[in-house]
């Protein structure tokens, strides 16, 4: 569903991603790790259309259309999702009222009818239990006062709520308690399907024992340096980064 | 200068003509402003003795004073000579239902989203509509009536409860109070007028409509709004205009009175033609609004204004009696070539008073908008408190945002808060929207009413709708 080519991408001139290959099938759960500041944040803003990164080269194609060619609102419809590292505070903005405008957006785009208030609301109440969050922020605005946890909590709220295709988890678990990893992790699991896919950013191993990767890949200085199995994740735990930079450097 | 009395005297002495007799009947004054205009509009509404020496007078004051400059307002200034001060719409009759309103009006009524006919099946507005001068259709009447609850327009008013109107005209914003204050009380048409009894509480939004209609007609609305001992009144002013070329001036004074424990919510969406983008055209406001509040009573002032070329207001309240409260919530936009200079100005005299504003300004494209507010505690008004939010949101790099606070305290147990903020709309709020699907244009107004929501809260449901729409299409294409 998702082929990334030798993607080059750079911001105010610095080139940040440095050719990167990677392709995500229907079903599929994939990790990338790698060190700060290598370029995982990059390359999930850069695949969700943010546009202060100029991509010079490489392609991007997602369920046959080549997205880079779209409006990153065109990609969310496409069912493309991101889970933010940072969460944006929008003040005065109900979560509700946020997601209603999202989906009913969304539908009016496919030229439906908006959503019916009372199939919005069991939905709202569905997922939100998945979460654990049990309508407890709906009428708080987006991400306003929440604490670090909360806030990655609302963002696969969202993502309940709106069943993309892709869904890219931007170290979602960090700042999280165990409890709440085990929720989130939880969360992902259960919006698993055949159908969909998804990409996990993360620093640590720990939240790849509830979310089992099918790959894990090394992202290092804007290029995937190594891809294995779940157990990579568990040598990279143990002996850090620096063997895989040596072999990358050797190779 | 002469003396009030020598003024009055020769107000009564001068010999009571009309310079153009033969024009009585015409629907029109002729352009210009001078003693005998004023004679033939008060001629004209069949009034008292009593303000037509009102109107003189102010006029005298009026011609004494010079045009105030703004620093932070450029307009061309009007010629107060080249403009008509009264004319009346063709439908002449008084109505009594609907069916009776000229179909044309109805239609504009219903283009605007705002038809009378919605708006009585509405839970129980009352609407007064104000075109060009003359007032066209007062509804609800009777139901009111039977509370006691007087409201209809202003020159209807004058000829029915002249006791009450000469009682309070002018107490709250006297003629000398400024320059457009003054022209307002020597040649004001018409507007509204409310009265609530003594410990009644009107059961339904009292709202009127006002919208300027002919070419050149400069228009001077005064509304008088009494709530009596124990009374509660909500009332709703909504305005607006369709496009012209020229500048249309509009000097409005608006008067609250709340006697003790009374309480008046006033509310004001105003969506007056702002010029083109290029700046050409669009309306002057320049209006005059203000409160007085008797003890335990309240006044809150909620505005959202979108409109105007140039915007000149500061709604206020005059915090007379002890633990008296005032508010104001305002949100103005200001895009392309818009100007404003707005703010509100809270005066405490009584003790223990309490006042709250809460502005947001919102400027994109080219617009310039300006906070200015007073807020004044008497030396007497001990244990007094001011609380002053005052917010600007910047859409672009040219617009600007400015804030003037002036503050005031003569005592050492009152208070006084005040916060400000200015921000860009952020491209990471804006983002974040996009991924989740939305629209830049979306996503903007979404953040913006976000932005604006301690306002749109104290608006009645219905109007707040209103608001929110007009937010959106006054927000339209401003950024990207
Ligand atoms: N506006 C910018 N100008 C210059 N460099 C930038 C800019 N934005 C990001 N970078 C750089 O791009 C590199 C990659 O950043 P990115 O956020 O993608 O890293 P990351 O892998 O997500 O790191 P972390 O693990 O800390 O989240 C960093 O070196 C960062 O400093
Ligand atoms: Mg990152």
């Amino acid at each position: 569903m998702l082929k990334i080519k030798n993607l080059h991408a750079s911001i105010e001139d610095n080139e940040i991603l440095k050719g990167i290959n990677l392709e995500v099938k229907p079903g599929e759960v994939h990790a990338i790790m790698g060190p700060n500041g290598s370029g995982k944040s990059t390359l999930s803003s850069v695949l969700a259309g943010r546009d202060e990164y100029e991509v010079t080269e490489g392609s991007v194609e997602f369920l046959g259309q080549d997205l880079l060619d779209m409006e990153a609102e065109d990609r969310a419809r496409a069912g493309v999702f991101l889970a933010f590292q940072y969460p944006v505070e929008i003040p005065g903005v109900s979560n509700i009222n946020f997601l209603k405008t999202a989906i009913n957006e969304a539908r009016e785009k496919k030229g439906l009818e908006p959503m019916p208030a009372k199939e919005f609301l069991s939905r709202v109440k569905e997922k939100a239990k998945l979460v654990g969050l049990e309508g407890k922020f709906n009428n708080r605005s987006v991400n306003e006062g929440f604490s670090g946890g909360e806030k990655k909590r609302n963002e696969i709220f969202q993502m309940a709520m709106l069943e993309p295709k892709l869904a890219i988890l931007d170290e979602t678990d960090s700042g999280l308690d165990i409890d709440a990893l085990k929720v989130v992790a939880d969360g992902v699991n259960k919006l698993k399907s055949p159908d969909n896919a998804t990409i996990v950013i993360t620093h640590y191993q720990r939240l790849l024992d509830y979310i089992i990767p099918d790959y894990v890949h090394v992202l290092s200085n804007g290029k995937i340096v190594k891809t294995g199995g779940k157990e990579l994740a568990l040598e990279l735990e143990e002996r850090g980064y620096d063997w895989i930079k040596e072999e990358a450097v050797n190779a | 200068m002469a003396s009030e009395e020598e003024l009055l005297e020769e107000i009564t002495n001068s010999e009571y003509k009309y310079g153009f007799v033969t024009n009585i009947e015409s629907d029109k004054a002729p352009k210009g402003l001078s003693e005998d205009i004023v004679r033939f509009i008060s001629a004209k509404k069949n009034e008292p003795e009593w303000l037509l020496e009102y109107r003189l007078k102010s006029l005298k004051i009026w011609q004494g004073m010079i045009e105030p400059e703004w620093a932070h307002l450029q307009y061309p200034k009007p010629d107060f000579q080249d403009l008509h001060y009264y004319s009346a719409p063709k439908p002449k009759k008084k109505l009594d239902s609907l069916d009776e309103v000229d179909p044309e009006l109805i239609d504009t009524f219903n283009k605007l989203g705002i038809s009378l006919e919605e708006q009585k099946r509405l839970t129980g507005v009352a609407v007064d509509v104000v075109m060009d001068s003359v007032s066209v259709k007062t509804t609800f009447k009777e139901k009111l009536g039977e509370l006691g609850i007087i409201f209809c327009s202003f020159s209807e008013a004058v000829q029915e409860h002249p006791e009450l109107v000469k009682k309070y005209l002018g107490t709250v914003v006297p003629s000398a109070d400024n320059f457009y204050a003054a022209l307002n009380s020597a040649v004001f048409t018409d507007g509204s007028f409310c009265y609530i009894p003594k410990g009644v509480r009107c059961p339904m939004e009292l709202s009127t409509y006002f919208r300027i209609n002919e070419a050149k007609t400069g228009q001077f609305e005064r509304t008088l709004v009494i709530a009596d001992e124990d009374s509660y009144v909500s009332y709703l002013e909504g305005c607006t205009a369709p496009m012209r070329d020229e500048n249309q001036l509009h000097a409005a004074v608006v008067e609250l009175i709340a006697l003790d424990r009374a309480e008046i919510k006033y509310s004001t969406i105003q969506n007056w033609y702002p010029g083109s983008k290029e700046g050409k055209g669009g309306i002057y406001n320049f209006v005059t609004k203000r409160g007085l509040c008797m003890e335990d009573s309240k006044i809150s002032w909620t505005q959202v204004e979108t409109g105007s070329a140039v915007t000149w207001k500061y709604p206020g309240c005059i915090l007379k009696g002890d633990r008296s409260v005032g508010e104001f919530y305002s949100v103005a936009v200001t895009s392309n070539h818009q100007q404003a200079d707005t703010g509100s100005k809270m005066l405490h005299i009584g003790k223990n008073t309490k006042s709250t504003i809460i502005s947001k300004g919102i400027s994109a494209g080219q617009a310039n908008n300006s906070y200015r507010g007073l807020v004044k505690i008497n030396k007497h008004a001990t244990n007094s408190r001011n609380f002053t939010q005052c917010d600007s949101l910047l859409m672009g790099n040219k617009c600007g945002a400015h804030t003037f606070p002036y503050i005031e305290i003569d005592n050492s147990s009152s208070k006084v808060e005040h916060e400000a903020t200015t921000s860009k709309i952020g491209e990471d709020q804006i983002f974040y929207c996009k991924q989740r699907g939305m629209d830049e244009e979306t996503a903007i107004n979404l953040i913006v009413n976000g932005y604006c929501k301690e306002v749109l809260n104290q608006l009645p449901m219905e109007f707040a709708v209103e608001a929110q729409k007009l937010l959106e299409i006054s927000l339209e294409g401003s950024v990207g």
